[in-house]
């Protein structure tokens, strides 16, 4: 089986998703000629054409939009947003629109979409390069919202929410692109949206992580027993797994890169509060981004949660 | 077929052409060095020598940063390299309590107004702190999304013109903000309230990898402003008079409540988009190679030579001078203690949250 990085994964599920199903298209900046900024698009303009692989005008609520257009008619279109930071213009787009029309029309149209976006703190780079705020997203009902930690669960989540019939938004950790490579099968598998993997079986703590924070925590668990869990889908949120988990272990210790206030990690959270009370044995600790416009490259680390901030988390949690 | 009646022959109505629109286009200095005259602004001998320097400093700083960037001392960085003109040309045009709301890739317009030096790497180096201007420079921190910041600019024009200030406001942006919504309310807004902001675009004929008539199926951009109800005209963007003229008119006109103008400096980027780019994947590098013998600086010098303002020790003294500035620029930048992590917490509101208090206190 063939290794490969993130950027190969991705691609190789779009490639796949194209020669299967003639009404999968792309679209979004630079995706054309050029393979993506991130070059995740790369040879694909030239295997299927201009009419597939679209280069768009520098418009994102305009690309977006043409996107639910095309998905209403009945194509499946992937849209790529060049960066996490540029995907606010579209946000009208995919509020009041990707995520209401099946509801708006009670099920006559519907919106078989996703968005791909890299997201996260990674490669250095200027302002709003480096946005983690998929929590706006899940708050939204009517978007599902992926986040894959791995090259494997790349693919096989791609490749569910092309097939998806409802809108996908889909991020990519601009750290994770090249940082691992994993064997990941050519051809067809797929992964359901809405279920979590347990990373780590543990007894005494339970660690939910996603995206590039899931390789961070995975470094900051060893030496203690810990669960971990990978969400990879944020809405819906497999409650079964981490509930069945948080019930084992009565310890729990999320991680964010995002902001802490309104986070993803709020939502879990608070559903662990609801539904698991009284099988935990202290407070549900959050380690997240400082409550901060996410700063320029210098302060990027001071920003983020260290190995070190984590351990404190395990620490303090361990005490109960 | 029935026949007409004689009713339906007095209705007949003849289309006619309700609105015609003309864009004008500015030439003034040709690549060989010859200016026309007519269209020249009186400029003095020692302004003149002043634009060169400008345009040298803009230069030098660039390659300089490009360096950096290579060596792993500054981030990301958004070569200006063939923009000079249209940057240094127009900083020039602009007064002292004019307001500028730019794009990323305006370091010939912030160098040319005075901002110091030391600052631009610091930014592009990763640290906020760079893009604090000094008081009394109106200039507004870089827009890194591309031409959301047009709107901005119409609101501080319309807010100039309610206090009766007489100033102009300017927002760069490039051929890609063009496509963008803001771009369309922005001008919208400032046809309406008549305000007094120029519109100046970069026509650098790429959006990173997307070719000019990819961005829009218009002939020209400065075309589009006639649809907002207000003037746009074309220059040659590496014709420093050329860019200078028509940004002093407009910016006189703004100044004397004639509202808004629309500039498309044509020109073009002669690096890759970014140092984070490969032009080399989506163009020719024919196409780099004609706009050469296009360059602004060239153009200038051959200006200079025909009207006897160029000597040998000129230019030594102006390439020296650039030099030594950057090179101190770059020291300076580099001797600067690091940001402290308290400062991206402590800038978020006047005031701490609670929360943000206590995420200090773990630091
Ligand atoms: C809203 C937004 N979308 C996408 C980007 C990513 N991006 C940065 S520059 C650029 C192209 C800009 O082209 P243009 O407006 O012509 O300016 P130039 O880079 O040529 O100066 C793109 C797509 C961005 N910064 N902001
Ligand atoms: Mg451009």
């Amino acid at each position: 089986m063939p290794k490969m990085n993130m950027v190969q994964a991705i691609n190789l599920a779009l490639k796949e998703e194209m020669e299967r199903d003639p009404d999968v298209v792309l679209l979004g900046e630079d995706v054309g000629k050029n393979g993506g900024v991130f070059r995740i698009t790369e040879g694909l303009h030239s295997l299927f054409g201009a009419e597939r692989v679209m280069d768009t005008p520098l418009a994102e609520s305009g690309l977006v939009g043409a996107a639910i257009g095309m998905a209403v008619y009945g194509l499946k279109p992937v849209a790529e947003i060049q960066f996490m930071g540029f995907i606010y213009p579209a946000v009208d787009q995919i509020f009041s629109h990707a995520a209401r029309i099946r509801s708006r029309s009670r099920g006559r149209f519907t919106c078989p979409l996703v968005i791909r976006t890299p997201y996260g703190v990674g490669i250095k780079s200027p302002e709003l390069h480096s946005e983690s705020s998929e929590a706006l997203f899940c708050h939204m009902p009517g978007i599902k919202v992926v986040v894959p930690s791995s090259p494997f669960a790349a693919k096989g989540l791609l490749t569910s929410a092309i097939r998806d019939p409802d809108p996908v938004l889909f991020l990519e950790s601009t750290r994770l692109y090249r940082l691992v490579k994993e064997e990941v099968p050519e051809g067809e598998y797929t992964l359901p949206l809405g279920k979590a993997r347990v990373v780590q079986e543990g007894k005494e703590i339970t660690v939910i992580a996603w995206g590039s924070m899931l390789h961070k925590a995975l470094q900051a668990v060893d030496g203690y027993d810990a669960e971990v869990i990978d969400p990879m889908t944020l809405r819906p949120f497999d409650e079964e797994t981490i509930l069945s988990s948080v019930k084992k272990t009565g310890r729990v210790v999320i991680i964010q890169e995002a902001p802490k206030t309104g986070g993803f990690g709020a939502e879990l959270s608070a559903t662990i509060a609801e539904d698991a009370m009284l099988h935990l044995k202290g407070p549900v600790l959050r380690v997240a981004g400082c409550d901060a416009a996410l700063p320029l490259a210098r302060l990027e680390d001071a920003y983020m949660p260290s190995v070190e901030r984590m351990r404190r988390a395990f620490d303090g949690i361990m005490k109960y | 077929m029935t026949p007409l009646t004689r009713h339906d022959i007095l209705l007949m109505m003849p289309e006619k052409t309700i609105e015609s629109i003309a864009v004008r286009r500015l030439d003034i200095l040709d690549e060989q060095g010859n200016a026309d005259i007519s269209l020249l602004s009186p400029l003095s001998a020692e302004e003149i020598r002043k634009m060169y320097a400008s345009l040298v400093l803009a230069r030098t700083f660039d390659q300089r940063a490009l360096h950096l960037q290579r060596e792993g001392r500054i981030g990301t960085y958004a070569s200006i390299l063939g923009q000079e003109a249209a940057q240094v040309g127009s900083a020039f045009a602009l007064g002292k309590s004019d307001w500028v709301f730019p794009s990323f890739r305006e370091t010939g317009v912030y160098l040319t107004m005075g901002y110091p030096p030391h600052q631009l790497f610091q930014y592009w180096g990763g640290d906020e702190r760079g893009m604090v201007s000094p008081q009394g420079l109106n200039i507004f921190p870089i827009s890194i999304p591309v031409g959301t910041h047009i709107p901005h600019a119409v609101g501080a024009a319309m807010a100039a013109k309610y206090r009766k200030d007489p100033i102009a406001v300017a927002a760069y942006f490039g051929d890609g903000g063009t496509s963008k919504g803001d771009f369309h309310e922005g001008f919208t807004m400032a046809g309406v309230f008549k305000s007094p902001v120029v519109f100046l675009c970069q026509n650098n004929q790429w959006a990173i990898s997307v070719p000019r008539e990819r961005q829009t199926a218009a002939k020209t951009l400065a075309q589009k402003a006639y649809a907002y109800g207000f003037e746009g005209i074309q220059v040659d963007g590496n014709d420093i008079f050329a860019v200078y003229k028509a940004c002093r008119d407009a910016f006189g006109k703004a100044r004397s409540g004639g509202g808004p103008t629309f500039i498309e400096c044509v020109t073009y980027r002669m690096s890759h988009h970014t140092t984070a780019d490969d032009a080399t994947r989506y163009r020719q590098e024919s196409e780099v190679e004609a706009w050469k013998e296009r360059d602004p600086l060239l153009r200038l010098k051959r200006y200079m030579e025909k009207q006897g303002l160029w000597t040998e020790q000129y230019r030594q003294e102006t390439e020296e001078g650039a030099k030594r500035t950057v090179d101190g620029a770059v020291r300076t930048a580099e001797a600067l203690p690091p940001p402290h992590p308290e400062e991206m917490i402590l800038s978020t509101y006047a005031e701490l949250t609670p929360r943000q208090a206590k995420e200090i206190e773990d630091f």
